[in-house]
């Protein structure tokens, strides 16, 4: 063994890394971590570049064996980080030998934890990406107890920090929203509103309770394209916004965008998560 | 036509016809990767509208309605190289019967307007390298599924909506199912991995 083992994978523990761009005019989701600030700066602990690909586990946090000597790092939702048991440091590089199982527990708030390890997963590339998509299919399988993942070889050393320390996840978030191309379609805007985050929710978008959005038009929309963080309204009314899984073309009209900047805050809120949108111009 | 912004650096330019989306699809690619379009990651055709992803800030409106420049709504599409794809295809879709029943034709009928279109994909969607692509004739117009079937297999040539396709991959699926075909649709070792993606000219013909 000299890769990464997964021993316990937890509610759902992906391959991420910055996903597949430039293909959407193929119907690729763009993919790659739901939170990409945290896995960039995972990198940068382990001396990574920043895309590299890590695991993203979901809430209950993932248990991996490594079989050589690494340095790896825990950053996203804060949780509780141990190695054979010894409690380890979350958002900054640690050492774990070979043989040793670094255990992330649950999440403490947030949803998603990120795993970068030095020299990276190296699981072969699909269309440019090691990412897992979990609506098409592409890339790696969600992980199973007792999958070997393949590690690339370290570049440099762990980053010169005891601690880099994150920003704080909030259970009461505000998120900016930008012009969406179908705000016209509807008699209320999402700006100055409260949601609340649903169970409902998964890569490929958060569906949100609240009030519902009103709409002027009621013809169908032919599909148009999608982009992440795009507010879709459905019949309902109540919006679901896209996240890195999306699909690349839909038929719900979009309200508006959150900004890229604010979507690691909505890809981080657990089910029961307010978000209230604020305006935002470009 | 109407050019809508999308999120911080993202811009929607919608027309009226899906057939005006291809030819507009076909200008805005073959431009120069110089200049605003140095910004684009990403040129996604939709029915009636193409979506520029854009990296960061740097596209104005008025940079956007530049690209436009030289290209005119209703203009005949100018002449590509781009070869016609064909597909073979066996008519034995279990809903074909009920498609010549609901317009009144025979299946013989309904093999031959779909065999005798002129089609091009207009974009993907759906799933990847799922092609929406238009030219069916009205006679050939037909709403989804009122129950979409919950597997589809890979190969099953389908209808709806104005659109035909090709499932690429098994799937849960609500257009109606004309028959089948041997063809890969998608192939991530293949470059490009979709045989039909947007713009490509598309002929059915029947084994």
């Amino acid at each position: 063994m000299t890769g990464l083992v997964i021993v316990r994978p937890g509610l759902l523990t992906t391959v991420q890394d910055l996903g597949r761009r430039g293909l959407a005019s193929l119907a690729v989701p763009p993919s790659g971590a739901a939170d990409r600030h945290s896995l960039r700066l995972a990198n940068r602990l382990v001396g990574n570049g920043e895309d590299r690909a890590g695991l993203e586990a979901t809430l209950l946090g993932v248990d991996v064996a490594c079989g050589t000597d690494r340095w790896l790092a825990v950053t996203g939702a804060p949780s509780p980080v141990f190695v054979d048991d010894r409690p380890a440091a979350q958002y900054a590089p640690v050492f774990v030998r070979a043989g040793s199982v670094l255990r992330i527990g649950p999440a403490a708030s947030g949803l998603r934890t990120y795993l970068a390890v030095a020299g990276g997963v190296a699981v072969p590339p699909v269309l440019g990406s090691r990412s897992t998509d979990v609506m098409s299919g592409l890339g790696p399988a969600p992980l199973t107890a007792g999958a070997e993942l393949p590690l690339g070889v370290p570049q440099g050393g762990p980053a010169p920090v005891d601690l880099a320390p994150p920003a704080a996840i909030p259970d009461h978030a505000t998120v900016r929203l930008l012009p969406g191309p179908r705000a016209d379609w509807f008699a209320d805007s999402p700006v100055g509103r409260t949601y609340t985050v649903t169970g409902e929710s998964n890569r490929v978008g958060v569906r949100l309770d609240g009030p519902a959005l009103r709409r002027t038009r009621h013809d169908e929309l032919p599909s148009e394209g999608m982009l992440s963080g795009a507010v879709q309204v459905p019949p309902s009314g109540l919006p679901v916004i896209l996240l890195a899984d999306h699909p690349t073309t839909g038929g719900y009209p979009v309200v508006g965008v959150v900004h890229p900047d604010d979507l690691w805050l909505v890809a981080q809120a657990r089910p029961g998560t307010l978000l209230t949108f604020a305006a935002a111009r470009r | 036509m109407r050019i809508l912004p999308f999120g911080l650096t993202g811009w929607l330019i919608e027309v009226d016809t899906t057939a005006e989306a291809t030819s507009l699809y076909d200008h805005l690619r073959a431009l120069a990767p110089t200049g605003p379009m140095a910004l684009v990651t990403d040129l996604v055709p939709g029915a009636r509208t193409i979506l520029l992803d854009v990296d960061r800030p740097g596209i104005s409106h008025a940079d956007a309605a530049a690209l436009l420049t030289g290209w005119r709504p209703g203009a005949p599409p100018a002449p590509t190289g781009a070869q016609t794809v064909e597909v073979p295809v066996r008519y034995d879709g279990p809903d074909l019967a009920e498609i010549a029943a609901m317009k009144g034709i025979t299946e013989t009928a309904v093999v031959q307007a779909h065999t005798g279109s002129e089609l091009q994909v207009a974009f993907c969607g759906f799933a990847p390298g799922f092609a929406y692509i238009s030219g069916l004739p009205p006679v050939l117009h037909l709403p989804r599924l009122d129950r979409p079937r919950t597997s589809v297999a890979a190969g099953s040539v389908a209808l709806a909506g104005g659109f035909t396709s090709v499932y690429p991959r098994r799937s849960p699926g609500g257009w109606r199912i004309l028959g089948h075909t041997d063809a890969e649709l998608w192939n991530v070792e293949r470059d490009p991995p979709a045989l039909l993606p947007p713009g490509t000219r598309v002929r059915f013909t029947a084994v």
